[in-house]
């Protein structure tokens, strides 16, 4: 019983390694607690289909305000799930050893964030589709709707990863992430619902498309390190 | 080798304690003691580098640990209050993924023979969920299995939970780390007795 157990040789922070290991781990948590990775999406479903209910029956209506509808409830429901990206592991104390970790913290944040995303932000990607299609919108129009929530929702992820860290252990932190994020969650909206407006209205939705991509690029460089920071400030 | 000079911690409006130094040689245990509030736990947070002292340094082999950052985080083992064990995984998967990240790379067998160490064979692929306090706090434990090469262990109230036959164990777990050279800082509020080849003892709020 009381075997020694020769420990492997200390291998370099493998940072690749790390990187999957966060991921892979926090997707099997997700697969063993699906109703919550479920709540982001039935939001999602909700808001969206509630209004073809509320704004009555008129097919151009719908066309018009369908990127708006659909954006904005994607960026609610990607709001409500930023609580759930660093709380348990600042509860259970895991944050505590990821931050002792031998290896930049900011790898380990984007591998949350990532994993984050395919949870809470690719089922809304799959969905919008579906969800355009109640509003009647044309099949390039819906190209282009998965194509900006694509680049969208994980710069939405990477932004609030800072807010969620900032609040973190705070007891109205829902409210103050929503307050601390929503400015610089507006950019992304403007130009994710104008992408779909400008395709649909036949302009093409090109240069929106890049300027998300823009967004993403910037976001994927800075926020990881801007987390880090947070987190470091709120675990003193 | 640990050294800690003019050490002072406040807390909100509070100050904990000032001018704590120590100097801690390859083989020694340091047991933190004093009251409840005293800051044993603010000082091994300090010394694992996650709190900022208001003043003092640390230094590991002669540099200070925030310029060492990961190369002195590779050398530390921390087992805090909690056990950051996921409640959703088995007590394998909790090792192999904190193993995975600390960089020791160990495989499922050792993983479950850690576990087997610590006396929880049977509950390996039980969701930790369902184990009592002492387990998951044992889970946690077979960490230390696996960082026999690490130089310095932080353990804030190892005992805290455990069985006697658990408390032994530990005992022995620790006292082989402290006869190879490791240096073990921890607190604990139970006499222990736990032979070492240097013990220095250092009480907080006196």
């Amino acid at each position: 019983m009381s075997t020694m157990i020769e420990a492997a040789p200390k291998a370099s922070p493998d940072l690749i390694g790390a990187y999957c290991c966060i991921v892979q781990r926090d997707l099997r948590l997700a697969l063993r607690r699906r109703v919550d990775a479920l709540n982001t999406l039935v939001f999602f479903v909700i808001v969206v289909s509630l209004f073809p209910l509320s704004v009555g029956a008129e097919p151009a209506l719908f066309r018009a305000i369908a990127p708006g509808v659909i954006w904005v409830a994607a960026l609610l429901a990607s709001m409500l799930a930023l609580q759930r990206l660093f709380a348990s592991d600042y509860a259970d104390g895991t944050l505590e050893q990821l931050l002792l970790a031998p290896q930049p913290l900011g790898v380990m944040v984007a591998a949350k964030v990532t994993a984050h995303w395919l949870v809470a932000g690719l089922p809304l990607v799959i969905a919008a589709p579906l969800l355009g299609l109640q509003f009647n919108l044309p099949a390039d129009s819906l190209g282009v709707l998965v194509l900006s929530l694509m680049l969208g929702t994980p710069t939405l992820g990477l932004i609030g990863a800072i807010g969620a860290a900032l609040t973190l252990g705070l007891r109205s932190a829902g409210v103050l992430v929503s307050l601390l994020v929503l400015p610089l969650y507006i950019p992304v909206l403007i130009f994710g619902a104008g992408a779909v407006e400008a395709a649909a209205s036949g302009l093409g939705a090109g240069p929106h498309l890049s300027l998300l991509g823009a967004f993403l690029a910037a976001a994927l460089f800075f926020a990881p390190w801007a987390t880090s920071f947070a987190l470091r400030i709120s675990m003193e | 080798m640990l050294v800690a000079t003019g050490l002072e911690c406040v807390r909100g409006e509070r100050s904990l304690f000032r001018d704590v130094g120590f100097s801690l040689a390859p083989g020694t245990l340091m047991r933190v003691m004093g009251r409840n509030g005293s800051g044993k736990t603010s000082l091994l947070r300090i010394l694992t580098g996650t709190l900022e002292p208001l003043a003092g340094e640390i230094r590991w082999h002669g540099e200070r640990i925030a310029a060492l950052g990961d190369g002195y985080r590779s050398e530390l083992t921390y087992l805090g209050h909690q056990n950051a064990i996921k409640d959703d995984l088995t007590p394998v998967e909790n090792l192999l993924v904190s193993e995975r990240l600390a960089g020791t790379q160990i495989t499922d067998t050792a993983a479950r023979r850690a576990l087997q160490r610590v006396g929880l064979s049977g509950f390996e692929d039980t969701p930790t969920r369902a184990l009592s306090q002492g387990q998951k706090r044992r889970a946690a434990l077979a960490r230390l299995e696996s960082r026999k090469t690490f130089g310095l262990w932080i353990l804030d109230e190892p005992f805290v939970a455990l069985d006697t036959a658990a408390v032994s164990e530990l005992r022995k777990i620790i006292e082989e780390r402290l006869a190879t050279g490791g240096i073990i800082v921890m607190t604990t509020h139970q006499d222990v007795p736990i032979t070492s080849p240097a013990v220095h003892d250092l009480r907080l709020g006196a």
